[in-house]
């Protein structure tokens, strides 16, 4: 690996505004093979992990993109004077179905819901984290959605495989304020919901 | 439980519809609270109980989604039908809550999995990029805010690009050579693939007249039927265009 392939790809990386992949490298470096430019990168990658900088190469929609470490972000959103962006959890729901089950149809979406979900696709649209696929030949064609490129840039994942594997609900959990935790056996516990976020802290009495 | 269990200010009411989206949500707030197992749910409780809970939403004048009332509906016929004996095994020898635990299953795994993905080194939350300086901003993320561009302003543009390519020409019209649907279909679907293209970018160099001519109202056809918007991200840079899609 000579050291100018590592120095250009670093630059390339450097001034890219957003994630590159090896094959689009390729396409302005035709002396050097996708090999080298792939090695090169994941190279590069390691050296960054080990100089311990407040930053990484990380490896997002299949692309290269130094990014900070999640450690420096309070200071990173007080200089942007924004508090982080946030999906709702009925976004974060949604989000979650398109991923799993694109292509899909968004009255597919709701069975699963159980609700309209019709807003919340608006607002997913907007935000580019889920895209128009096609429309399904079914009366009224209906639109088809799967999720985009910036989907696995913004959740960190390399591409859609890297997706946590869907798991089976075995058992429910209760609140997380603690209250009468149910007999849950050790082996049980990785497969019971973390409650993905009912945030309802209520104080409820027990039934009396 | 009393609907006064569940509501002891109305504030806290405020905050609990926000949570209780949908009908869903509400059984599955229901089954924890009541300590019970997804696959055996007491029918007769958690239907009292959930019909407690939308009595509640009407005393406070707050219209009921449909979607809570069908549901509703469908826990009233599993607890009927709980209540016949032998129903449980002569229909399709199956326990009928089931048309309830199934559905509640399949949401619960994508509310686990949406809690994952949310727990990821998110960016903009957790992790960030360098940002692109302005030169080179990419109308991807709301940065800028877009300025509409005018019709005036477009065909100023489209001008321009009649004088550099074709200087001197005169507009004539002939047979059609370039339909606008087919120019329609073609900016679609690069805007599929691109996102934002260049308003320059719609006219390429081999273009004749008739053919940019036809480009150009394709364009405003997309945009007065919604499809397209025009921006730039300042007055002096170039204007540039967009897919809206309707959900």
């Amino acid at each position: 690996m000579s050291e100018s392939l590592k120095g250009i790809l670093e630059a390339l990386v450097f001034a890219a505004d957003h994630p590159l992949t090896a094959s689009e490298i390729k396409g302005w470096l035709s002396q050097y093979t996708l090999q080298q430019i792939n090695n090169g990168l994941n190279e590069l990658k390691l050296e960054y992990r080990e100089m311990g900088r407040s930053f990484s190469l990380k490896e997002v929609a299949k692309g290269y993109q130094f990014r900070t470490r999640s450690d420096f972000s309070a200071y990173v959103l007080q200089m942007y004077r924004t508090s982080p962006s946030r999906l709702s959890r009925a976004a974060m729901e949604t989000l979650a179905i398109i991923a799993y089950k694109q292509p899909i149809l968004r009255q597919e979406i709701e069975k699963i819901r159980g609700v309209d979900v019709g807003g919340i696709l608006k607002t997913l649209l907007e935000k580019g984290l889920v895209r128009i696929v096609g429309r399904k030949n079914l009366p009224g064609r209906p639109l088809i959605y799967g999720t985009t490129n910036k989907f696995l840039e913004v959740f960190d994942l390399t591409d859609l495989n890297a997706l946590p594997t869907l798991k089976e609900i075995k058992k429910l959990i209760v609140e997380e304020d603690g209250a009468g935790i149910p007999e849950i056996s050790p082996q049980e516990d990785e497969d019971i919901t973390q409650g993905g976020g009912p945030e309802h802290g209520e104080n409820e009495a027990p039934e009396a | 439980m009393s609907p006064l269990e569940v509501i002891k200010v109305p504030m806290e009411y405020e905050v609990k519809l926000e949570i209780f989206e949908g009908p869903l949500d509400l059984l599955l707030h229901l089954i924890r609270k009541n300590e019970v197992d997804i696959f055996d749910i007491p029918i007769a409780t958690i239907t009292d109980q959930y019909l407690a809970y939308l009595e509640l939403m009407k005393g406070f004048n707050i219209s009921i989604a449909g979607d809570f009332l069908l549901m509703a509906s469908t826990l009233m016929h599993i607890k009927s039908l709980m209540l016949l004996p032998d129903a449980v095994d002569e229909e399709e020898g199956e326990d009928p809550r089931l048309e309830l635990t199934r559905p509640l299953l399949e949401y619960m795994r994508f509310k686990e999995m949406a809690g994952e993905l949310s727990e990821r080194e998110v960016l903009g939350r957790d992790v960030f990029t360098r940002k692109p300086s302005d030169e080179m901003a990419e109308f991807t993320k709301g940065e800028s805010v877009p300025l509409e561009v005018n019709l005036f302003q477009l065909i100023d543009a489209f001008q321009q690009i009649v004088d550099q390519r074709l200087p001197g020409t005169q507009l004539k019209f002939r047979l059609e050579e370039w339909s606008i649907n087919e120019k329609i279909e073609s900016i679609i679907s690069r805007l599929k693939d691109q996102k934002t293209l260049y308003f320059r970018e719609l006219f390429a160099e081999e273009m004749n007249v008739s053919e940019l001519v036809v480009t150009f109202l394709a364009l405003l056809e997309l945009v007065h039927r919604g499809i397209v918007k025009i921006f730039q991200t300042a007055f002096d840079k170039d204007i540039r265009l967009t897919a809206v899609f309707f959900s």
